[in-house]
Formats: structure tokens, sequence, C-alpha cells
């Protein structure tokens, strides 16, 4: 099995576009607990990315989402550049190496969490993207061929979305804010959240 | 002149990172190689890969390069640029965990004496002990 080139372009604009589109709330959940430029710097990463999506989709599949990280690192401008550029480029590093798409996601998923979770040295529990992501593999996992694996996975990045807000933040720039991070919910988290449910919202659209 | 540890700035604010190579060079002269870099890629407070790593191959010394920065974004962002460079170099590449315009300072002056990098980091990083 492979994925089309068809399909995984139109997944990767999906994703894009819907950051884009929700960059307005990214950066007002990081003005209330970080420095208030998430939004505009996932924006001109993604549209960094939508400008090159046909040198993208181009490439095979493992390259192609190496691009995507690059792409990122290259021109976020934030931490979440290094962030999610290491999470694309671990996936593609893992599909360079016997992983497939569709069979091996949530292999690949995993080793994409674990280079968020190297670079960021942050673990779950500590109010980060890895609190909807780990959550996210976990239910690749443990639902993985199941008819409602794309449900199931949607039902887990909102929810765990939400359980970042009690959080009291140990890493980034909202741990200084210490105990005054608790109420918020994670702007990582949130962004990580919107690019799931993109992706899911493509492959519900194709099903 | 013998070769001695680069410097490298990294601040989210160009102003903030012009301002503390200027400190720098006023304090230990043109001994020592120091390059800077801050804002992100459209210009506004952040930082930006391409950038460190240009200043980076600016501030080359085979001795090495310490890299100071200010908060957390301007870290990933330059742990992430040591890993892009070309492999040679990124060995010699270290981020220091000290305050910037301190921490700049006193690695400049450590490597003005023609210390290592590991000692250049050390005394930069002395700034962070409790």
């Amino acid at each position: 099995m492979s994925v089309p080139s068809e399909t995984f372009k139109s997944l990767v604009k999906a994703a894009a576009e819907q950051v884009i589109a929700s960059a307005p709330e990214l950066t007002s959940l990081d003005q209330a607990i970080g420095d208030g430029d998430h939004g505009t710097n996932m924006k001109r990463g993604c549209e960094a990315v939508l400008g090159k999506l046909d040198a993208i989709s181009a490439q095979p599949l493992d390259e192609a989402f190496k691009m995507i990280g690059k792409t990122l690192v290259m021109t976020v401008g934030g931490a979440s550049g290094p962030l999610y550029g290491s999470f694309f480029l671990a996936a593609g590093e893992a599909l360079s190496h016997d992983k497939h798409l569709p069979e091996d996601l949530a292999d690949v998923f995993g080793s994409a969490v674990n280079a968020v979770s190297a670079r960021g040295r942050s673990h779950v529990g500590e109010k980060t993207m890895l609190d909807v992501l780990v959550p996210v593999l976990e239910t690749l996992k443990s639902a993985a061929g199941q008819p409602d694996l794309i449900a199931r996975v949607r039902t887990t990045a909102t929810e765990a979305v939400e359980r970042t807000a009690p959080m009291q933040a140990t890493k980034g720039r909202a741990s200084f804010l210490g105990a005054r991070s608790v109420g918020h919910v994670d702007p990582g988290a949130r962004s990580s959240c919107v690019l799931v449910q993109a992706v899911c919202a493509g492959l519900e659209a194709r099903a | 002149m013998t070769d001695t540890v680069g410097i490298v700035i990294v601040s989210h604010s160009s102003d903030i990172a012009k301002g503390t190579a200027d400190m720098v060079r006023q304090m230990v002269g043109s001994e020592v190689k120091v390059a800077f870099c801050g804002g992100n890629p459209d210009g506004g407070l952040g930082t930006s890969v391409p950038l460190i790593i240009d200043a980076i191959n600016a501030a080359w010394s085979p001795k090495g390069v310490a890299v100071l920065v200010d908060l957390g974004g301007a870290e990933t962002n330059s742990e992430m640029a040591v890993e892009m460079l070309e492999p040679a170099r990124r060995d010699l590449v270290v981020v220091c965990n000290a305050p910037i315009v301190e921490g700049a300072v006193m690695a400049a002056t450590e490597a003005a004496g023609g210390s290592s990098l590991a000692q250049v980091k050390a005394v930069a990083e002395e700034l962070s002990a409790d």
C-alpha cells in the first residue's frame, strides 16, 4: 500500500490552510500565556509550505515529509519551527527506513512524537503540544485497524486540548507564568489539534 | 593572530543582538570573531534558523563557536541550526546556558585569552550557577 501523491497533497493543503485560518485564535491563546506570536509564526510556516506544495508533493513520501519539516524549521521563527519541523523530519526519516503509510501510521507518528519530545526536552503533562500528540499516538495504537479510528482520534485530540487548561506549564515561555498559566488552553496543544483535525477531516472526505 | 573561539549572539530582537555585540566588541576588541542575529524571517521579534546558521558560519573558528541566546525559542532554533550545519562543524558549536549579555561578555573575554570551547562555555555558564 502507499499514499497517492494527490491524497498527500490535499491533506497537506487542508492542514496548512486550517492552521492559517486558526492563526488569530492561536495568537490570542499565546497572548494569554506566551509571547503572542504562535499564530503568526505558524501562519508564516504554513504559507511557506503551501508555496512549495507542488515541489513537495512531487517528491517520494519520505522526502516530502522532510521538505515540510525543513521548510517549517527555516520559516516559522519561533520554537514551534524546530518542534513541528522535527516532527515532520522524523516522520520522513521513519519512512526512509522501511516504514510505510498508511499501515505503519502509529510507528511513524510515534517516531515523530519522540522527536518533538527530544527537541523540546519535554514530556506529557507539561502543557505543551505533546499533551495532544501523545494521546493521539496512544489512540492510533489502541484503535489501529478499527473502523472508527478517525472518529476516535478526533475525539482524543479535542479532549486532550481541553485537558491542558488546568495544567501548570513547566516548559516553554508559559512556564515563566507558573501558576498563572493555569486556566488557559496551551497554544501549541491547540495548533497540534488543528493539524490532527484537518487531516482527519480530509481523510473522512475521501472515505 | 592565533585562533580564538567565535561568539554568536542570538536574540529575539535585532536591537538587543546588535547592542550585545557592540558591548562585547568594546570590551574585547577585534581579537574574537563576534556575529549576531535577531528577529524572525519577516523581521519581527523572534529568531530565524537560516540567520543563525549564517551567523555561526560568519563567526567560524577552527576552535569552535559559542552561541549565547535570550529566550526559549532562540535556544531551540539555535540547537536546530547547529544540527543543520555541515557535519564537520556540528560538534564544534555549543549553545551556552547563560544570560545573553553577561554570558557573551564573559565568553568573549575568556575566548580572547585563547581558551578552548569547553572553557569558554564553562565560564559563561558559571553565571547561571546557583
